[in-house]
């Protein structure tokens, strides 16, 4: 309808018709589908092949260990799991340490970036610079000095020395420097005006309107610290206590060939994050596209 | 406007003397945590690595010089993990950036599920490593694991993947490309975003056909993001660790070790702290000199669009 009268008559002559173009679209559009469903079953299908494994009886894996259906399905894997293992405290040692994580480099990140956006102080292009350094060093760098340090306070098995090293954040403070050097300066001399200082211009005026950022930030320093691993594993030796990802690591020394115990402990450790990245999706995926963070 | 200004908080200097005093309290929280967690660390990083420094004895245990360096720079192991760690990086890289840009442009062409490909590509990227590992340990395991099971089926004799010195840096690598090729799909879809509808609307008044669409169009325009993805992956890659460590704990027999995990060994099983150091900083030159060839063309790309 549209499609007719928008089309060209005169030229058409000697281009291919709308409708071979039309079938030529709808060809190409249906290669990209398939092309795309078998990929898609391809990123499915080991979560898939976790859980079917879980479900099963050992006995049944030792006996057909590929075969995906099963004639005695059963949670046991779970509930042992959750019954014997540390599970539940891997989950709460994660939980804390990732929370606290977000709510520290969200405060400090944002005040820092701030200060660098909105305030003038002698100095503030040396901080920029400084800040913008810690950028090009890979933390696994400073892994053996820190080490050292937090063994010399005695700070090694505590929650601290996961989350205290994550907090001060170079791209937080460059994306909230961002946001913040984005609002209008005219809200903050008015604000003045109305005797507001300093601080409370930042945390009742600016840091609301940085809402975005504040999210983005949260939800990726959350799934950083949750996923951690190598620092975590030097500092986390007591099994009570470990991360998530670190006591997974040890599952395997300790379940043997068990494959429905370690398929359940793997599941279980998707899981939470899986979870979240269900409810946010949406925000994740824009979180990703506008700031490129979470490279690791 | 000048005489309102001036009415209610004093003088202008005073104001700007509170300003400064403002920002600095702002920053002051950060400025700590950098320093003693970011700054304070490094600087006592490259002080170890001149060091005889190990965990066994406190303190710096005198002033190594060079050695620590000339020792990595003329050891096999330092430059075999080197070497593992760039192999990653090399098998890695064009998987991960070709195969997530194609699936984008895909995923672009299509009307309806987008959300359902988005979801199935990005998922496994939140899972924590160690889980990754779990299950691809499984899927590898020699015999009854799956993929041996579908290749026998095929007629075909699998490999001994994590076990066989030829075959566990690709098994690994094809891990990780399942893992986090949905982070680079998410940053292409992104870029796509940006390239308006019409722009295809009048190539293909033009008469070009979706596939001179794709190469003539999609792709050229899509070169910024390109570049982007390609350095963000390059550094990642170099990054490796975890699933290394974790699914073949470096071996057999060494013959995967990464340079990362070769700090670790030296570094806190060997307790040869001075020498791990040193080990790291050249490992940091490197990653260094990547960031920086990155951050100088991004600063080029985005003066060329101003």
């Amino acid at each position: 309808m549209a499609v007719t009268v928008l089309a060209p008559p005169a030229r058409a002559a000697n281009r291919p018709t709308a409708v071979g173009r039309d079938r030529r679209e709808l060809f190409f559009s249906a290669f990209c589908g398939s092309v795309l469903v078998v990929f898609a079953a391809i990123w499915v299908l080991p979560l898939l092949w976790a859980v079917d494994t879980s479900l099963k009886p050992e006995g049944e894996i030792a006996n057909h260990p590929t075969a995906w259906w099963s004639d005695n399905w059963t949670l046991d894997s779970y509930r042992s799991l959750l019954s014997q293992g540390h599970m539940l405290d891997w989950y709460l040692s994660s939980f804390v340490v990732a929370a606290l994580t977000v709510v520290l480099c969200v405060v400090v990140c944002s005040m820092a970036g701030m200060a660098i956006a909105r305030t003038r102080f002698p100095g503030r292009r040396v901080a920029f610079t400084v800040v913008a350094a810690g950028l090009f060093i890979p933390p696994q760098v400073l892994i053996l000095p820190l080490f050292q340090e937090f063994g010399l306070v005695h700070g090694l098995n505590t929650y601290w020395a996961l989350i205290l090293p994550a907090v001060p954040t170079s791209v937080a403070v460059l994306i909230f420097a961002s946001f913040f050097g984005g609002i209008p300066g005219e809200l903050a001399d008015s604000a003045q005006l109305d005797g507001a200082g300093w601080i409370r211009i930042y945390s009742r005026i600016y840091l609301p309107l940085t809402r975005p950022a504040i999210s983005a930030v949260s939800i990726f320093t959350f799934v950083w610290s949750w996923n951690n691993f190598l620092w975590p594993l030097l500092v986390m030796t007591n099994p009570r206590t470990m991360t998530l990802p670190v006591g997974l690591s040890q599952v395997s020394s300790a379940y043997g060939i068990q494959y429905a115990q370690l398929m359940a402990s793997a599941v279980l450790g998707a899981l939470p994050l899986l979870v979240v990245f269900l409810v946010f999706q949406r925000r994740i995926v824009e979180g990703v596209a506008t700031t490129g963070l979470g490279g690791q | 406007m000048t005489a309102l200004r001036t009415v209610p908080a004093g003088t202008g200097s005073g104001r700007r003397r509170d300003e400064a005093r403002s920002g600095w309290l702002l920053l002051a929280p950060f400025a700590l945590l950098y320093l003693a967690f970011l700054i304070g660390p490094t600087i006592y990083g490259l002080v170890l690595s001149f060091s005889n420094a190990s965990v066994v004895h406190s303190g710096l245990r005198g002033f190594a010089g060079a050695g620590n360096y000339l020792e990595a720079l003329t050891s096999t192991d330092f430059w075999s993990s080197m070497w593992h760690t760039a192999l990653f990086t090399v098998l890695t890289t064009p998987p991960l950036v070709v195969l997530a840009l194609v699936l984008a442009v895909f995923v672009n062409r299509i009307r309806t599920h987008r959300w359902f490909f988005r979801l199935v590509f990005f998922a496994p990227y939140v899972i924590p490593s160690s889980a990754v590992a779990l299950i691809w340990t499984w899927l590898y395991t020699p015999q009854i694991g799956l993929w041996d099971s579908w290749l026998a089926a095929l007629g075909l004799a699998a490999p001994n993947w994590l076990a066989d010195p030829n075959w566990a840096m690709a098994s690994v690598a094809l891990t990780t490309v399942w893992w986090t090729l949905g982070f680079n799909f998410v940053l292409f879809l992104a870029g796509l975003q940006d390239i308006p509808r019409e722009l295809y609307e009048a190539a293909a008044v033009d008469g070009a056909g979706p596939w001179q669409q794709v190469r003539r169009l999609t792709v050229p325009l899509l070169s910024r993001t390109t570049v982007l993805v390609l350095m963000l992956q390059i550094i990642a890659s170099l990054k490796i660790f975890d699933q290394i460590f974790l699914m073949t704990q470096g071996g057999p027999n060494y013959a995967t070790r990464p340079v990362i995990e070769y700090i670790y060994d030296i570094g806190f099983t060997d307790y040869r702290t001075g020498y791990a150091a040193a080990v790291s900083m050249l490992y940091f030159v490197v990653v260094f000199a990547v960031s920086l060839v990155w951050f100088v063309a991004s600063r080029r790309a985005q003066r060329k669009v101003l």
